[in-house]
């Protein structure tokens, strides 16, 4: 089970924080803060998987994390999950959040991030892996995007 | 009022602050004008709103007065709001608000939606955040759309199932009748999350893994024609079929097959088939052959395909990404225990990633290593570890300290390596050892009775160069107190120092800044003990009478006893050959009940009582000293054994019973037994059978027996200090003992 999926860039400012297990308000920050702390201080070229920290499981959970220029995606896991499948996971996403906004940087993160919810909502359900097929990801949220669209016309 | 600003407006305001207190007062301004909209209850502008609320809610900043219109944002016709009104209910309530019970009719009448993707936004909010009271509600809508023809809602019923399951584990039989044609679907997404309930249902519930062994042969059918398949454009990832299907398919099946014969056989060939098949350029196809291996390692698989595991976990030691390092070396510590002769064969490798520059990776080696002495290879291992002890970095030399000391004690080739090898522990890491290795190093050294001498030597030589580390400083001077006399006897190879230069070392750790207390009172012991084996007894009457007046309370205590023994039993000092040697005492209390496991077992430890020139005073059966954890000694023709118990009814008291047998030819009077404990212990002593004064016949195996009773806490230190004091008809002796308080 995905405990935490946290978008955040290279000074720690969160870009997109969503939690699948219930953490209280102040926790989620210092959980946001301490990861920053032990991913921010990681080499470049080691590997892409840590302990987390104390505050979400400790040893129990695995930070996987993959750097893409300014932002770091970090996925909290349990062992239930395999740490290569997530690193893979993380590509899709990543690419997928580039098809949909056309060559992804930060700031797009930043002004649409309701949009981002929405497309990690078509992967990732409740801590679980729901779809891993880019097309079909983007057809479904492009459909719904469409919904909305109507709505406003009308 | 002005219509309220837009999300992106406001987040172009809030990147203009320049310091944190101004992002706090535009955001606190923007706060009062969505609270002052939202009491106007305004339909048109809620939506904007409460996205500009999540917003603020990921900076970190409070948005719980947004609950409610997130309710009212989900009742409303439009998607939009249905949209973001979900969105929010997700990310700011939780079972823990009372608020979100209200949400259940809307999600009801959402999951009977006419549009899917309404249906869809239900789905998944339930599945995120759904509570028990919830889910026991919604369950049975839940399980319809599990059998819906509709593959985006299935797909998402399925996972919203698994998520219903959790919350209330009873509700699962329930959809076991959805299940029956789940993976006889052809939408991979479908697939995918039913693999995952599947997967969750045999976790959960024995039964259900037995009803579901018969899918073994489904299973491997789809795999094999993901495997087969060639090119199909739309699972594709880097040029493997649909990787995230196939590992969870493989996860599944690990599940199914573990412990059952039948269904691992009916794996073993796909299993073959897949770890020989795939490409391992990518990490995709590496992360297929690592879950492969997983599965072969947990089920019954023939030993061909086991080595064949092995072998690729081998090889992924030796690929340049470390990614897949790590998963290697995690893999092979699942698997040292029941391969352990494959993972032998890559123990070099293994050894190699000790070298390595990530940390991660250098744990998981070091770990490994451990795991994979043996008394062949320990010699090789315990050079590499060693050199990994001198230059990793210091949050692993604690652990590798110990690491070493427990396979250096298991394996061991000879006393001399062995002694050696925690030399060179101690010199290296020394600041890192555990407290308790101190003792236990020094119940080793005095056992390897043929060592002493070189041990002190070389002790004595790695003072000379260095007293920083503690637990070497505490080691050596204990050493050198109780073999002095072996240092500068000339017994070595080398150069001996002269006995001034010994106590000259000794002192220089009384006065350095870089000793602790407990170092210090390591070395007046050690200081006083010489005093009997060396001749330059003016110098250390000297030295012990300065610290008489020390500021330390322990030392100033050691110093004015160790002074009363020179002024007023100077004539027995000779005799106390060992004085009471409080450390070596030292026991943890809770490693004292462990001994107690069952019946009274003794661990007998030598303790060594060179003899000693008689002085008139006549022979001081003084058994003070290197009692460790228990003895058995025989002194002067008394033998005493030390045993122990734990009472019946309180396991935290130790029952301490001495046997003490005459076995000279003369009788002996007044024996009289007395002992000392600190304060944290409570001593209550029971009468022995026979009244001091009687005296033991000579010959006579005597049933004196005293009982101690100790009342010990668990993991509090224990010292005992003992002694005896025996009247022989001829010889007049006398006693000392003294008490140190534990601190």
């Amino acid at each position: 089970m995905i405990k935490a999926i946290l978008i955040f860039n290279n000074h720690g400012k969160p870009r997109l924080s969503k939690f699948y297990e219930h953490y209280s308000e102040d926790t989620e920050q210092q959980i946001i803060r301490e990861t920053f702390h032990l991913v921010s201080k990681r080499d470049e070229n080691v590997c892409n998987f840590l302990e987390g920290g104390m505050l979400i499981g400790g040893s129990e959970n695995k930070l996987i994390y993959r750097h893409y220029a300014t932002l770091y995606f970090v996925f909290c896991v349990d062992s239930s999950e395999s740490e290569l499948g997530i690193l893979d996971l993380i590509q899709v996403f990543v690419e997928t959040l580039d098809k949909c906004f056309e060559n992804v940087c930060e700031l797009d993160l930043i002004f649409h991030v309701d949009k981002v919810h929405n497309i990690l909502a078509e992967m990732v359900m409740g801590g679980m892996v729901l779809e891993t097929n880019m097309n079909e990801i983007i057809t479904q949220v492009d459909a719904q995007n469409k919904m909305e669209k109507s709505e406003v016309r009308l | 009022m002005p219509a309220p600003i837009r999300l992106r407006e406001l987040i172009r305001t809030i990147r203009t602050a320049r310091t944190q207190a101004e992002e706090r007062e535009m955001i606190q301004k923007e706060c009062a004008a969505i609270r002052s909209s939202f009491r106007e209850e305004d339909n048109t502008y809620r939506c904007r709103n409460v996205a500009k609320l999540l917003y603020m809610h990921m900076l970190g900043y409070p948005a719980h007065f947004g609950q409610l219109e997130c309710l009212k944002l989900i009742a409303s016709q439009k998607f939009t709001d249905k949209r973001i009104g979900y969105l929010g209910a997700m990310l700011l309530l939780d079972e823990r608000q009372d608020v979100h019970l209200l949400m259940t009719n809307c999600i009801k009448n959402d999951l009977n939606h006419s549009t899917q993707y309404v249906q869809g936004l239900a789905l998944c909010t339930l599945g995120c955040m759904g509570s028990s009271e919830m889910c026991r509600d919604l369950a049975g809508e839940v399980e319809k759309l599990l059998k819906t023809s509709n593959s985006y809602l299935r797909k998402k019923a399925a996972l919203c199932a698994v998520h219903v399951i959790r919350k209330v584990p009873e509700l699962m039989e329930m959809f076991l009748p959805a299940t029956k044609n789940l993976l006889s679907e052809k939408n991979h997404g479908v697939l995918h999350t039913s693999v995952v309930l599947l997967t969750e249902m045999c976790e959960r519930s024995p039964d259900m893994l037995l009803h579901f062994r018969k899918l073994v042969p489904q299973l491997v059918r789809i795999l094999k024609n993901l495997i087969m398949s060639g090119y199909s454009p739309e699972h594709d990832v880097s040029g493997i079929s649909d990787p995230f299907l196939q590992v969870r398919i493989l996860r599944l099946l690990r599940i199914l097959g573990r412990s059952d014969d039948d269904s691992s056989e009916a794996m073993n060939d796909i299993l073959a088939q897949v770890a020989t098949n795939t490409e391992t350029s990518k990490n995709v196809g590496n992360a297929i052959l690592y879950e492969t291996v997983l599965t072969i390692m947990d089920i019954k698989s023939e030993s061909g395909l086991r080595v064949l595991a092995i072998n690729i976990l081998g090889r992924f030691l030796l690929n340049n990404d470390k990614n897949i390092r790590y998963v290697a070396l995690t893999s092979l510590l699942k698997t040292v225990q029941t391969d352990h002769n494959a993972v032998q064969r890559h123990r070099s490798t293994i050894v190699d990633c000790l070298k390595d520059l990530d940390v991660s990776i250098k744990r998981r080696a070091m770990e490994l290593s451990f795991a994979l002495v043996n008394g062949n290879n320990i010699r090789g291992m315990m050079k590499e570890l060693l050199y990994f002890l001198d230059s990793c970095d210091p949050e692993f030399k604690a652990d590798c300290a110990s690491g070493v000391f427990l396979a250096a004690e298991k394996y061991a080739p000879s006393k001399r390596w062995h002694i050696d090898t925690i030399m060179r522990v101690l010199t290296t890491a020394g600041s890192y050892v555990r407290d308790d290795s101190v003792p236990n190093l020094i119940q080793l050294i005095t056992n390897s009775v043929e060592m002493h001498a070189y041990t002190v030597q070389r002790l004595y030589k790695a003072l000379l160069d260095d007293i920083s580390q503690q637990p070497l400083v505490q080691v050596s001077s204990w050493c050198i107190g109780e073999y002095g006399d072996l240092l500068v006897s000339g017994q070595c190879e080398e150069e001996e120092p002269i006995q001034d230069e010994v106590l000259d070392v000794l002192e220089g750790l009384l006065v350095s800044n870089l000793s602790t207390p407990v170092t210090r009172g390591y070395s007046l012991t050690a200081i006083m003990k010489l005093s009997t084996r060396f001749s330059s007894i003016n110098r250390i009457k000297k030295v012990v009478s300065i610290y008489g007046s020390s500021i330390d309370v322990e030392l100033q205590q050691r110093a004015v006893e160790y002074n009363a023994l020179f002024k007023k039993y100077d004539h027995m000092r000779f005799n106390l050959h060992v004085l009471y040697d409080l450390v070596s005492l030292l026991f943890q209390a809770n490693d004292l009940l462990d001994l107690l496991g069952g019946n009274d077992v003794v661990p007998v430890i030598q303790t060594t009582l060179p003899t000693k020139p008689a002085s008139a005073g006549g022979e001081l059966l003084d058994l003070l000293g290197d009692l460790s954890l228990s003895g058995r000694t025989t002194v002067n023709g008394l033998k005493i054994e030390f045993t122990f118990e734990r009472a019946n009814p309180n396991p935290n008291i130790a029952v301490i019973t001495i046997h003490a047998t005459n076995t000279t030819e003369a009788d002996m009077t007044e024996f009289v037994f007395q002992a000392a404990v600190p304060k944290v212990i409570t001593l209550g002593m029971s009468l022995s059978h026979r009244a001091p004064a009687t005296p033991v016949a000579g010959r006579a195996q005597c049933a004196l027996t005293k009982v101690a009773r100790y009342s010990v806490s668990s993991g509090t230190l224990v010292r005992l200090a003992s002694g005896l004091d025996v009247r022989c008809v001829k010889k007049q002796c006398g006693w000392l003992g003294c008490v140190s308080e534990d601190a």
